[in-house]
């Protein structure tokens, strides 16, 4: 049985505190309804409880969260995931500014799109490797800076004006990847970036990562893999490698 | 008192507005701004409104504030000859003042800071003499008293200028500034809110935020790093920045470029927050000639640093953010009304369901209109 709490008129701390408590005392659900902003809700939390937010959160959801699962029924703002090490976020509407900062662990689905910076200064370790999916358009300076992880961008119901990602696509980026579902416009991309066909490895990680987004959110699997999908790796692991040196 | 306490910093903005031109009274405002109460830390808030005055909306409104009861004779003595005083009042407000509603965006635990030792605050409802316009236009004489009045009269600072609309600001959460200036007796089409997080500058109550001159008021989170440019820009053209906070060339700004040089606000929303040359290679021909005038014209009006901004005007509100979004800024409408805040639960929590949300692109503007057939 999920313990729910009406979540009207209480300030953050006061329901991350109660969340936290239960989850020493052995909870494993939690429904929260009627949220409107409350912000840090699964930050730091180390179990995998799972938490369903009825409304929409306030910034800076998950950080450092470590291991739950977070079912967001409402946009979410901005900030979410900032350095997130474990767990899951499934966002059924569209994520604000600075998505996944410095994540370095667990999984981001978003059913709709994402605004400035999403991934920014993303990193991987070993088998630690984040990944953020959107089913939507991004804003500018998406993946700046990026040092590892997947970053997936599926463009879905957007018209053929819209462009997939703003401008200073991968703007520094130096590790990771980047899958875009159908075309880049080059003049966008940042300049440490290329364009690359997708190979077989590539199939394999797409395929797992999308048939999980298309569980989440009810779609059709072979319909997201209609069109061709590109992808966006590095130039150099090392961009900046001899700037200092002289 | 709150102390010795992790303070999430930030500055809230928070805007509605129906474009049919229905005046609401200001509780809905005061609740959406009050939900960001961790976005301010008590050292500002203030609010404008427009269609407040109805049976005075033929003349100018001053919201003066005065630091002591001599600089208001000062300003009194100022205003005989230069203006046409119809009335003047005391600004009705509930000393310590303090909201009290239920919200999610405040501690209880905390307590709470009670809105305490105002300036005098009077208002003056004015005509400008006939014989005192034969060589310049009303507004423009009005607008240099104004100037005059906040570098001249020791003491006296105007809060707001213009025809059925003022400013209600001062130091403490904007929640409380609210409830201190009784918005909820006043009714308004368009509401704009600040919460302020000071940086740079003084928290005082001539520098709160909405910053505002004849109509135009503004309110913004982030900081204006070209200040000195934009300073050095907008004095020889009269005006005099004052007021120590950097948020002031923006009315200015737009008074020079829409009233004045009489931009459409689109195009001068394209000066302060310009694209770039590489993006304006890009343009049709047509578009590319009137941007490159315009930043070639306006370079000294162009606004660097992170801003999300809500200006008002009698006739509409228009939000825009800095070039590459270093601020917040969520859009909505439901039906008639036009919401812009920093967060988008600002906006649910006054309209819970929404026909549309969206985030503006940088340096675009969402513009909000009265319907043709509405008058102000």
């Amino acid at each position: 049985m999920a313990m729910t709490i009406d979540c009207k008129g209480m300030y953050y701390r006061k329901l991350n505190k109660m969340i936290r408590n239960a989850v020493e005392e052995g909870e494993t659900e939690f429904v929260l309804d009627n949220i409107n902003g409350q912000r840090y809700i699964g930050n730091g939390i180390n179990e995998k409880v799972k938490i369903t937010i009825n409304g929409v959160p306030g910034n800076d959801l998950a950080m450092f969260m470590n291991g739950p699962t977070l079912i967001v029924n409402a946009n979410a703002q901005d900030t979410i995931a900032n350095t997130m090490n474990a767990g899951e976020i499934i966002v059924h509407g569209s994520a604000g500014d600075v998505l996944g900062y410095g994540m370095r662990g667990g999984k981001l689905y978003i059913k709709g799109n994402v605004g400035y910076r999403t991934g920014i200064h993303m990193k991987e370790y070993k088998k630690q490797i984040p990944a953020i999916i959107a089913g939507g358009v991004a804003g500018d300076f998406c993946g700046e800076y990026m040092a590892g992880g997947i970053l997936i961008l599926l463009g879905l119901n957007k018209d053929d004006d819209t462009p997939i990602a703003g401008d200073y696509f991968g703007t520094g980026m130096h590790g990771g990847v980047i899958y875009v579902r159908g075309d880049v416009d080059e003049s966008t991309l940042g300049k440490e970036v290329s364009v690359l066909e997708l190979d077989k490895k590539d199939d394999k990680t797409l395929k797992k990562h999308l048939t999980e987004y298309c569980e989440h959110f009810g779609l059709n699997y072979d319909d997201v893999m209609r069109k061709p999908f590109v992808k966006l790796l590095p130039v150099s692991t090392r961009p900046y490698g001899n700037m200092y040196a002289y | 008192m709150r102390c010795n306490c992790y303070i999430p910093s930030g500055c809230a903005i928070s805007g509605m507005m129906s474009e049919s031109g229905e005046r609401m009274d200001g509780n809905a405002i005061i609740k959406s701004i009050a939900l960001m109460h961790d976005r301010s830390n008590g050292l500002g808030g203030g609010f404008a409104a427009y269609g407040i005055y109805p049976r005075r909306a033929n003349q100018y409104a001053f919201h003066m504030m005065f630091d002591n009861m001599e600089a208001k004779e000062k300003c009194e003595e100022y205003f005989n000859g230069t203006f046409d005083v119809v009335l003047d009042e005391e600004m009705p407000t509930r000393p310590g003042a303090v909201f009290e509603e239920e919200t999610s965006g405040r501690y209880p635990e905390y307590g709470t800071q009670p809105i305490t030792k105002p300036p005098v605050l009077w208002r003056y409802f004015i005509d400008v003499p006939e014989n005192k316009t034969k060589f310049v236009s009303e507004r423009e004489y009005v607008v240099e008293k104004v100037m005059d009045i906040n570098s001249n009269v020791d003491g006296a600072f105007v809060a707001s200028s213009g025809k059925n609309m003022g400013a209600f600001k001062g130091v403490g959460y904007p929640e409380d500034i609210g409830v201190f200036y009784k918005l909820d007796e006043y009714k308004a089409y368009i509401w704009t809110s600040h919460g302020r997080f000071p940086t740079n500058t003084p928290g005082w109550w001539g520098g709160a935020h909405p910053f505002c001159l004849l109509d135009w008021s503004i309110v913004h989170n982030g900081e204006i790093s070209s200040y000195g440019i934009n300073k050095r820009y907008l004095e020889p053209f009269g005006y005099k920045l004052e007021l120590r906070t950097d948020t002031e060339v923006v009315a200015y700004l737009f008074d020079l470029l829409v009233r004045r040089h009489k931009l459409p606000i689109e195009l001068a929303v394209k000066a302060l927050a310009a694209p770039f040359w590489k993006d304006i290679d890009k343009m049709p021909e047509n578009e590319r000639k009137i941007v490159t005038a315009i930043r070639q014209v306006y370079g000294g009006g162009l606004l660097n640093g992170p801003f999300s901004i809500i200006l008002g005007h009698s006739r509409g509100m228009v939000g825009f953010n800095d070039r590459i979004k270093l601020r917040p800024m969520t859009c909505a409408r439901k039906d008639d009304m036009l919401y812009m805040a920093s967060e988008e639960s600002a906006i649910r929590e006054i309209a819970p369901d929404l026909d549309e949300v969206w985030s503006p692109r940088a340096g675009t503007a969402i513009v909000g209109e009265l319907n043709e057939e509405v008058e102000t």
